[in-house]
């Protein structure tokens, strides 16, 4: 639905988009992620109309939009700020872009009616924007954004201002509402956890470049670079030199001394390639005497333990002097915890737990 | 409360007679019976009544009142406009240079923005009257309408602008329907001091009147010439009087409009 091909935008030298090709789908939840400053607020906004690519061209529903002004584009955008009009009440911020379409008032009146009850405001209404709560203010913002029936909803961090708790409940009602309507949303979000919970795909952004599109799983379990890896939750990295063992089998030596690590990978090395493991904190298991049937096992000592309630994350220093993280589900209460500090422990994970990636 | 320590209440009894004795006085006098302005002779309100038959002074006043309105009009239009561009119209080729520009004639000696219109108006044979004296007016009343109107734009969402092209919005649509509702407090307070300076102002309006049009300060002015008369005081008392209550009623409706506000912003977090 949406087709960016090669867009690239300056400003003076300094380049906000770099040679971005990307396709986002009918129906999709897409969000865009990535650190402040990565171009994902510039890409939305040339989605709006608000920016123009420097070069490049961007199709929507198979039309370039280069030379639509905003107010004609059938996309709407909720802000970061919300920007609601302060003179307006609830219900004739609604309306505004409806009123501006110069339809008969009669259908005005259903449609305001009905995006209050999807947003569920019924009773606010009358009231003015400094006259509700943040999270009402938020799903105004949503309703006014939603009213003009747009084929493409731009989010830009639509739930920043937001506690947490409320936050997370939001983020399920974005999601209902999203499939209610069936409208394309692109969410501009710096919280990987947000981008995870809401998207159906997820696309990490760097310094004006993709790095990488996936499904919210696929992002976590097979990241394509380093970069994504670390970006999205925890993770372990090892550095070391792959060795094929077998098809898409690797022994990677990772520390002299150290019997080498077996891994699985799709990705193809070469015999000597430095590359790095990255393994999930949650995949590595950690025990007091070396299990006998783990592919991989290395001995370390407890350097600190984060205790998170549900669970506890361990710090293990490995004899060459890495760090490792292992996480573990407190099955038991802590008073009966088996590992403590300066223990020695085993840490072992199997061959299909983590990714191999090039340098 | 505590107790205000003896220095603390001279200095402010002092401070208010500096301030306000003048006035008093003057006042005071206003309903004096005597025609001789420095001697007490009984009190009256006769004064008050001559000045309504004063044909001269209630003239002036008229021409007054409508320079005021117009100018101050004209002047929170274009001062309004100004703003809004040297705000929103981004980096432009000499955006500095007409933002100082603007700035200029605040600082500018009124003698020499006087002087410098009688001359333009002379030299394109403009008959000097109501309409010179509204001209003059705006011209230096608009930068100050500028000033207040672009302190309000720097501190305004873009995105609310944004949000309006957005919806549905032409630019104008936007600026009409979202920016000058939002701004309106600052438009008004802006044509509020433009016309109270166009109220006051002596200098300007006396190299740019005409026979024809003569302002209330030129009158009073050209009258104390002639020795200070009751009818003078009478006329300053009534003025003393407007401004005191519109300074009063604007400062109870703002009063007013910050609890309602409050109060509204309290419910919303009850609810």
């Amino acid at each position: 639905m949406i087709h960016f091909q090669n867009v690239t935008k300056r400003y003076g030298e300094f380049t906000a988009i770099d040679n971005l090709t990307i396709d986002i789908y009918e129906r999709e939840f897409y969000a865009l992620l990535g650190p402040s400053g990565c171009g994902k607020t510039t890409l939305m906004r040339m989605l709006a109309g608000f920016e123009t690519p420097t070069e490049g061209t961007i199709h929507l529903a198979g039309q370039d939009i280069a030379p639509v002004p905003p107010n004609k584009r059938a996309v709407n955008m909720m802000f970061q700020s919300y920007a609601l009009f302060p003179h307006l009440s609830v219900w004739e911020n609604i309306a505004f872009g409806l009123k501006r379409e110069k339809m008969p008032k009669h259908d005005i009146d259903d449609r305001v009616d009905e995006m209050l009850r999807l947003t569920r405001l019924e009773k606010f209404a009358r009231r003015k924007p400094h006259q509700i709560s943040g999270g009402q203010r938020q799903r105004v913002a949503l309703a006014r954004s939603l009213a003009k029936h747009p084929k493409l909803l731009l989010l830009d961090e639509p739930l920043g201002a937001l506690d947490k708790k409320l936050r997370q409940e939001t983020q399920f009602e974005l999601m209902d509402i999203q499939e209610k309507t069936g409208t394309t949303f692109v969410i501009v979000t710096h919280d990987q956890e947000e981008a995870m919970t809401v998207a159906s795909r997820v696309a990490v952004m760097d310094h004006g470049k993709i790095i990488q599109v996936a499904t919210p799983d696929r992002i976590y379990e097979t990241p394509n670079s380093v970069y994504v890896a670390d970006f999205i939750g925890d993770v372990n990295l090892i550095e070391g030199t792959a060795k094929p063992n077998g098809s898409d089998v690797y022994a990677m030596s990772w520390h002299e001394g150290h019997e080498p690590l077996a891994v699985q990978s799709p990705n193809g090395f070469s015999d000597g390639q430095k590359c790095h493991l990255a393994i999930r904190p949650e995949k590595v298991s950690i025990s007091a005497d070396k299990p006998e049937a783990a592919d991989n096992a290395v001995q370390g000592r407890i350097l600190d333990i984060a205790y998170l309630g549900n669970i506890s994350t361990y710090h293990v220093e490995l004899p060459t002097g890495a760090v490792i993280k292992a996480q573990a589900a407190n099955t038991r209460r802590i008073a009966r915890r088996a590992f403590t500090w300066e223990d020695t422990v085993w840490l072992s994970w199997t061959a299909t737990a983590g990714v191999l990636l090039a340098d | 409360m505590n107790r205000m320590s003896w220095f603390n209440a001279v200095s402010l009894t002092l401070g208010f007679a500096f301030l306000y004795i003048p006035m008093v006085i003057l006042v005071i006098f206003s309903f004096n019976e005597s025609k001789l302005v420095t001697v007490w002779a009984g009190f009256s309100t006769k004064w008050y009544g001559e000045l309504l038959q004063n044909e001269a002074f209630l003239n002036a006043a008229w021409v007054t009142l409508k320079v005021a309105v117009f100018s101050s009009t004209l002047a929170t239009v274009l001062g309004t406009i100004a703003a809004y561009v040297l705000v929103r119209g981004g980096r432009f080729m000499g955006r500095t240079l007409f933002s100082g520009m603007i700035y200029a004639p605040l600082v500018m000696p009124e003698v020499i923005t006087g002087l410098s219109l009688l001359l333009l108006f002379i030299g394109i044979g403009l008959d000097r009257g109501v309409f010179t004296i509204v001209l003059a007016h705006t011209t230096f009343a608009m930068c100050y309408v500028s000033v207040v109107v672009s302190s309000r734009l720097v501190t305004f969402d873009r995105s609310l602008e944004e949000a309006a092209l957005d919806l549905g919005c032409s630019a104008s649509e936007a600026f009409r329907l979202v920016t000058l509702p939002i701004i309106a407090p600052a438009v008004i307070s802006g044509w509020l001091l433009a016309f109270t300076l166009s109220l006051d102002d002596l200098v300007i309006a006396s190299f740019t009147s005409g026979p024809s049009a003569t302002t209330l300060p030129i009158k009073i002015f050209s009258a104390v010439r002639l020795g200070v008369s009751p009818e003078i005081n009478a006329l300053s008392t009534i003025m003393i009087a407007i401004v005191t209550v519109g300074v009063i009623t604007a400062s109870l409706v703002t009063k007013h409009q910050v609890a309602k506000q409050k109060r509204e912003e309290m419910e919303a977090v009850r609810t």
